[in-house]
């Protein structure tokens, strides 16, 4: 029997199989950043343990940074001090650091891929559930907890029993206004937030393969919202050219060489999963979420479901809103634009290319957070700042920002907020604040609008 | 690591599904550089109002009930990989959490840190709900040896899975680390076949 492309990258990285126990699986790629580390430095500093390979590992500040005067001293002591504490971490042990002004700078999950550090059939790891973002490269990628964080700098490896393998094929063609955003809301909302935990999952079929690298980045970034550690797509071509001439990518010979062995990591034919999903490209529509967990989805044009249960009514009331009830013109006041799911550059084209001309309603406040430095740079570039700024739009430097709101980035208590990052939790964007999950183009609209909109009535 | 040994004591319940880490430990309280003091956060805003003061109909500030085991409904510990809301859930006095389903994440970050994950079936964890709703003080005995949860007022058993290396880990206090670092000479030679 063949095997999935999952296996063949899991396969060729176990360095030991304990018997009736976990195996050592071996991390080609460590990223960290300032929010779960320390503890996992003080660890190894207490036990008396060197980092085995710091050349494998790179960091970043994301989380706890501002937004704003990124050149001036973090105002929140705390934050200063947690930021502080990874700088003087990566120089101690010769960590390669990205931090707070360099040109680098960014998002884990943006500024890893965009530098080429993340390649097709590596393991990479990060203190962080979204690395699952670096598996549209092809790459068994996944969030791990700090103690995790501190074995694998103790020994480059982790123990880990392998999770089942599940495919979710898309065939077909999207329509017009589907962001690849609405196709992964989409798959959460028919699968549930737990139908992939204990999973590996693979995305297949026409959808994926005609899907830009960012595109397949927000797909993967929210496999866990389902559960899922994990989510890969098969390195193509589009792979191997987004991949190519990038700053840490293989140069020349060597990068030739990757490709011959790149293009023989999709699964088999014969390959079998443990599960197997199937759904149609023109079934999916823009997608809102209504609830208080990334599974609680629907179409921009459908109502909120009658569903029975304790929790679901929970949920429903810390949204206010009715079962039953559309969200079509519900007024919004806050939008955000950013997060490791959709701040890369072609989510700024998307959302620009639709306010150009117009201006934000003058009850929103409208936040454009970009993924990286590099991604800043660019916008500039393309003149997209312009379009923001003449619409409204307020542009900031990069970070995790309003995504979990731990700098100063927070949507007021009882506040809506259309918001392109990944969870809708409680609180999530701050104490009582109120996150509607969408594409780029959705939350764009709502800030011209000032409300919901069903954007499908605009094509 | 702490060594995990038999509990047989009362419970908590939190009858609510999903319930993700940024409900256990809010973002805005991960800005610490140690794990100390976590548990004064646990379920921050659930517990207490914006002004601070308690929420009386929140069950862990409900005096009826106690003990370090907490009872929650299907999908705990799902959302962000933060071990912030393992160590909140030990810093708080938690030593086991029963649940019909345990995000990944959050299950192996609980194994690290000696904190039980009892996963049972939804129709034990009902039976659960309804006896501690009967008698908050129904006491419930986690024998991990034996790898069975009693509800000890009916006698009503189940027995409950977990991987049998990490269960001589917490049944030692032993964590993956030691049997990492001792494993160095294998890495070392995967790493020189690996780049042939």
């Amino acid at each position: 029997m063949g095997k999935t492309l999952f296996d063949k990258v899991w396969d060729s990285h176990v360095v030991h199989t304990i018997e009736n126990g976990p195996q050592v699986l071996y991390i080609d790629k460590h990223l960290i950043h300032e929010v779960t580390s320390p503890q996992a430095f003080s660890e190894l500093e207490e036990r008396g343990i060197p980092i085995f390979r710091p050349d494998q590992i790179v960091a970043t500040a994301d989380h706890n940074v501002p937004t704003q005067d990124q050149h001036l001293p973090i105002q929140d002591l705390l934050s200063r001090n947690q930021v502080k504490t990874l700088t003087e971490n990566c120089n101690k042990h010769g960590i390669t650091l990205f931090g707070l002004g360099h040109q680098y700078q960014g998002i884990v999950h943006v500024m890893a891929p965009e530098l080429g550090i993340t390649q097709p059939g590596m393991t990479m790891v990060c203190g962080d559930s979204h690395t699952s973002t670096h598996g549209a490269f092809g790459t068994i990628a996944f969030g791990i907890g700090t103690s995790q964080v501190a074995q694998v700098f103790a020994s480059q490896c982790l123990l880990l029993p392998k999770p089942k393998s599940m495919r979710i094929t898309v065939n077909g063609k999207l329509k017009k206004g589907v962001h690849p955003k609405d196709v992964i809301l989409y798959i959460i909302a028919k699968l549930g937030t737990d139908a992939g935990t204990g999973y590996f999952a693979e995305y297949a079929g026409d959808v994926f393969r005609d899907m830009s690298m960012e595109g397949r980045m927000t797909v993967c970034n929210m496999s866990i919202e389902m559960g899922a550690r994990g989510g890969m797509i098969a390195p193509d071509e589009t792979t191997f050219e987004y991949v190519r001439g990038r700053t840490f990518a293989p140069k020349g010979e060597d990068f030739e060489k990757k490709v011959a062995y790149w293009k023989t990591l999709p699964s088999d034919e014969d390959a079998a999963f443990d599960e197997e999903y199937h759904f149609d490209a023109e079934d999916i529509a823009p997608m809102l979420t209504y609830g208080t967990n990334p599974g609680m989805g629907i179409k921009v044009f459908d109502s909120i479901p009658q569903e029975e249960g304790a929790s679901f009514e929970k949920s429903l009331q810390y949204m206010g809103f009715q079962k039953g009830e559309k969200l079509i013109g519900k007024p919004i006041n806050y939008v955000f634009i950013g997060s490791c799911t959709n701040s890369r550059i072609e989510d700024f084209r998307t959302a620009a290319n639709y306010i150009k001309g117009k201006q934000k309603a003058p009850n929103v406040n409208a936040l454009i957070v970009p993924g990286s430095q590099q991604v800043a740079r660019q916008i500039v570039v393309e003149g997209l700042d312009k379009v923001f700024m003449e619409a409204g739009f307020e542009l900031r430097q990069p970070g995790c920002s309003a995504c979990l709101a731990m700098n100063d980035d927070k949507i007021p208590a009882g506040e809506y907020c259309i918001s392109t990052s990944n969870r809708n939790f409680e609180g999530r964007q701050g104490q009582g604040a109120r996150t509607i999950l969408a594409s780029p183009l959705m939350a764009a609209a709502t800030a011209v609008e000032g409300k919901i909109v069903d954007i499908t009535e605009q094509f | 690591m702490e060594k995990f040994t038999k509990l047989n004591t009362s419970a908590v319940p939190l009858p609510i599904e999903n319930i993700d880490t940024d409900q256990i430990i809010p973002a805005r309280f991960l800005k610490a550089t140690d794990r100390k003091g976590f548990g004064d956060n646990a379920f921050r805003d659930w517990r207490f109002d914006k002004d601070g003061s308690l929420k009386p109909d929140f069950p862990l500030n409900d005096t009826k009930f106690s003990g370090p085991i907490l009872v929650a409904g299907n999908n705990f510990g799902c959302g962000s990989s933060r071990e912030h809301a393992a160590w909140a859930l030990t810093g708080y006095g938690f030593k086991a959490v029963v649940s019909s389903f345990f995000a990944d994440i959050f299950k192996g970050n609980a194994l690290n840190n000696g904190l039980l994950p009892v996963q049972v079936s939804p129709a034990f964890l009902k039976a659960i709900f309804s006896e501690i709703e009967n008698d908050p003080k129904t006491d419930i005995e986690i024998d991990l040896d034996s790898q069975v949860i009693t509800i000890l007022s009916t006698g009503k058993q189940e027995s409950f899975d977990i991987n049998p290396y990490k269960k001589t880990c917490l049944q030692n206090g032993y964590d993956d680390i030691d049997y990492l670092v001792n494993l160095k000479d294998t890495i070392e030679t995967f790493e020189v076949s690996k780049n042939n």
